[in-house]
């Protein structure tokens, strides 16, 4: 199959995915509210010592990403996999992985990147400014689309399976340790003045990992759901 | 196969079942007997340590417990691989068979490191490298085994767990290098496992003695396992036991 | 032979509260472990018996 075909595919997908989420808006914005009201529970619960919050801020920050990420991963198939569509896909002539791609990117693109661009504004609620504050975001925009990408797969797998939002949690968040601390170590690290490069190269490695694996490991497990 | 035997008989559930019930007894037995002399080796033949006195004769369970969590998490992964390739029952059977065995090690080893790690380092619990991924790994055991009871399909349940655990595979030992990482980075809480004194062999030789006896107690376990799963999943009655029943039904009348 | 006494042997040179915590948790475990997967076969054999009974006679269950 010729690579503009491939692109159409995907791009077609994306297309549909962010018009749908266009059309019901406040689910998008619901796990993005999420995340703001997460975060600014730490500070009420810690306390507001400035040294505290700088400490705790980077990994707070990184776990309401990773919930909020967890929170929308039971849309990606599942209205799909309602109305039939998800079977017609596995139908047509395109690899179910390419596909698989398009519905993980506007995945990211509706619920991983407005945390990346929310991000500057949060870690100002923590005391980070500077170098750290862009290393944040930075970590954010290496780190969210292989939360996505995971996500993905814990989603097809528990499709249509009962008590499903609880399962997806279980076995993704264990998938998820190391971009946590991939993510969190590079504001980290930044902040302690060794510069979060390292991580952020990590970061960069885990993605490209889960590009090649994830979607491959997706469209198996929806080809099981859809059996 | 050169060996002369059929191995490829012994991959469906009907020729598997006897050959399993036969060689249950003997791991069983041998299992039992190795763990007996590596006890007695651990605490009769084995020095006491001169640097972390009798606390150290933990490790005869807890590493044992350890290497079988890990084993069998990768074997697991393996039967499921082989399921998901060959598109075979007995695989997915024994991938399930694995689960919680594979599970309670992992259990074990987490409690046994805890009770290690309270007199050697004074802390019940550090987040080294080592307990993280084994941490992990508990959860991931409990990922595999709640999803397939979550799914009633059982086609559809051994092959999303089969999914899972392959996923898990690849995510043990990224964890493992990810904590490591982050602990070189934390200097202050890094802890070194090394114990510095050098381990008498006979220290050694206890502790691969109850390795092996762990290692063979798990293959009992499992053989057994698959044994009820076997018994519980086919509708064709139990092999070697349905001429007995039918002969008892009709005594009966 | 390092021991001199049974109770030097129980006490493990004051560790004895870790070192007996995991050697009976492992062995409690595995005793469960066998004694389930024990009831468990006696279960799914007596359930066939059951399914294989009822099939043939109805009055010997």
């Amino acid at each position: 199959m010729s690579g503009s075909n491939m692109w159409e595919a995907v791009s077609g997908i994306v297309r549909r995915d962010l018009l749908l989420a266009m059309r019901r808006r406040s689910d998008a914005a619901m796990s993005v509210f999420f995340l703001v009201i997460v975060v600014s529970l730490f500070p009420l619960g810690v306390g507001p010592e400035p040294a505290v919050l700088r400490i705790i801020g980077p990994g707070v920050l990184w776990v309401a990403a990773l919930l909020a990420c967890l929170l929308s991963l039971g849309r990606v198939f599942t209205a799909d996999y309602l109305d039939g569509v998800l079977e017609q896909m596995v139908l047509i002539p395109q690899p179910l992985a390419i596909l698989v791609v398009g519905k993980i990117l506007a995945h990211w693109l509706i619920s991983g990147l407005p945390v990346v661009l929310l991000s500057p504004l949060l870690g100002l609620q923590f005391g980070l400014s500077g170098e750290p504050l862009g290393v944040l975001v930075m970590s954010l925009l290496l780190g969210t689309p292989t939360l996505s990408m995971i996500g993905a797969i814990g989603a097809a797998l528990v499709l249509g399976v009962r008590g499903s939002g609880l399962l997806v949690a279980l076995l993704v968040l264990p998938l998820y340790v190391p971009i946590l601390i991939f993510g969190a170590g590079a504001v980290t690290s930044s902040m302690a003045g060794i510069g979060g490069e390292a991580n952020l190269s990590l970061l960069g490695a885990c993605l490209v990992l889960s590009l090649f694996l994830a979607p491959w490991a997706t469209a198996a497990a929806l080809r099981i759901a859809l059996e | 196969m050169s060996t002369g035997i059929n191995w490829l008989k012994y991959s469906s559930p009907q020729a598997f079942y006897p050959l399993a019930g036969r060689l249950i007894p003997w791991f069983a037995c041998v299992a039992v007997a190795l763990m007996g002399i590596g006890l007695y080796m651990g605490f009769f033949v084995a020095p006491t340590d001169f640097q972390q006195g009798e606390a150290y004769r933990i490790i005869f369970v807890h590493v044992p417990a350890a290497w079988m969590s890990m084993f069998l998490y990768v074997v697991m992964a393996v039967w499921a691989g082989i399921g998901m390739g060959l598109n075979a029952r007995l695989s997915f059977m024994m991938a399930q068979a694995i689960a919680p065995t594979g599970a309670m090690f992992t259990f074990l080893a987490l409690l046994t490191g805890a009770m290690w790690g309270k007199p050697t380092w004074g802390a019940w619990w550090v987040w080294d490298a080592r307990l993280t991924s084994e941490l992990i790994l508990l959860f991931q055991y409990a990922g595999v085994m709640l999803l397939r009871t979550s799914i009633d399909d059982m086609r559809r349940a051994d092959r999303a767990s089969a999914v899972f655990a392959l996923v898990g595979v690849v995510n043990v030992p990224i964890i493992y290098f990810s904590v490591q990482w982050w602990n070189t980075l934390h200097q202050g809480a890094s802890v070194s496992m090394a114990t510095g004194s050098k381990m008498a062999s006979t220290m050694l030789t206890a502790m691969l003695l109850m390795t092996v006896a762990f290692w063979l107690y798990s293959i009992a376990v499992i053989l057994a396992r698959a044994r009820c799963i076997m018994i519980e999943r086919e509708s064709l009655p139990v092999w070697d036991e349905k001429a007995a029943v039918i002969q008892e039904a009709v005594e009966a009348r | 032979m390092q021991w001199g006494s049974a109770s030097e042997f129980f006490a493990m040179g004051g560790y004895g509260l870790y070192v007996w915590t995991s050697f009976v948790a492992t062995a409690l475990c595995m005793v469960w472990e066998v004694s389930a997967l024990w009831r468990r076969r006696v279960a799914a054999r007596a359930e066939q018996r059951a399914a294989l009974l009822g099939g043939t006679d109805e009055t010997t269950a």
